[in-house]
């Protein structure tokens, strides 16, 4: 159980890890944001559950966390894209593609 | 019941159960403490509208939420190796671009759901909302998708599920 728990945390950092490799590699802030929110959503998921299995008496706290994370990291998400959309910013397109 | 107790009821039962996941006691102080909170919170919520409202109360309501819940996990972590497979080949094989999707999902809390998953699975990204449209971000958009197109790819495997426990 207690290995079980440390592979999950691990798996979790790697997809922290990817998203900020997303970041990083991504053209345009749209897809940043996708990266982002994507890794991030689940890779603090692993985390928590990870966490849950090494400390068993945790796990109501931890449930109402990941249930935050859910509700609150795509709005976030979503509040900013909408944000820029409005004030302008158009999404990168491949060169040579034309605008549709 | 009118629209307003009804959200006040959601309200109550969320707030006990927020309360019973941190406190994590069933002693009966805790929830005696608890229940009056839970009903404090809900008598003094100003919500004329009724947000949580257009959750249904049906038999059925509680299995589609599981269904729905099943289905958004499956394409959490389908998004999630999608995402990796992306960042991690060296072409970088994204192919962008904004569609619209209509929805028939009526009230805002099936939309605020709706949207959310649809930022949380493969490739897709909920930028914006007017009336049953939403505008989405697609990082793999392949060319020519109109809009019926991208409502059958991104939206309708989640409403079909949404549409069965909230309005």
């Amino acid at each position: 159980m207690a290995f079980l728990g440390k592979v999950l945390m691990l798996v979790g950092a790697l997809f922290c890890l990817l998203g900020a490799l997303g970041l990083v590699r991504m053209p345009d802030v749209y897809n940043r944001i996708q990266a982002g929110t994507k890794a991030v959503t689940m890779g603090s998921l692993c985390i928590i559950a990870g966490v849950g299995l090494l400390h068993p008496d945790w796990w109501p706290k931890l449930v109402a966390v990941a249930l935050f994370i859910l509700l609150t990291n795509p709005v976030g998400s979503s509040a900013i894209a909408r944000a820029l959309y409005r004030s302008g910013v158009r999404p990168w397109r491949k060169a040579g593609e034309e605008e549709s | 019941m009118t629209d307003r107790t009804k959200s006040q009821v959601v309200v109550f039962a969320a707030a006990l159960l927020l309360w019973l996941l941190l406190t994590a006691s069933l002693a009966w102080q805790e929830l005696l403490v608890g229940t009056v909170v839970a009903l404090t919170v809900a008598l003094a919520t100003r919500d004329p509208g009724g947000f949580f409202a257009a959750l249904r109360f049906e038999p059925l309501a509680p299995f589609h939420a599981l269904r729905f819940l099943g289905t958004f996990l499956v394409a959490l972590v389908r998004a999630n190796l999608d995402m990796a497979r992306r960042v991690l080949t060296p072409a970088l094989p994204i192919r962008p671009s904004v569609v619209k999707v209509r929805t028939g999902l009526e009230s805002e809390l099936g939309r605020l759901l709706l949207a959310n998953s649809i930022t949380l699975t493969p490739g897709t990204l909920a930028v914006d909302m007017e009336g049953g449209e939403l505008l989405i971000h697609w990082v793999d958009c392949p060319p020519g998708t109109d809009m019926e197109d991208a409502t059958r790819d991104i939206a309708a495997g989640f409403e079909r599920h949404l549409a069965g426990f909230v309005r």
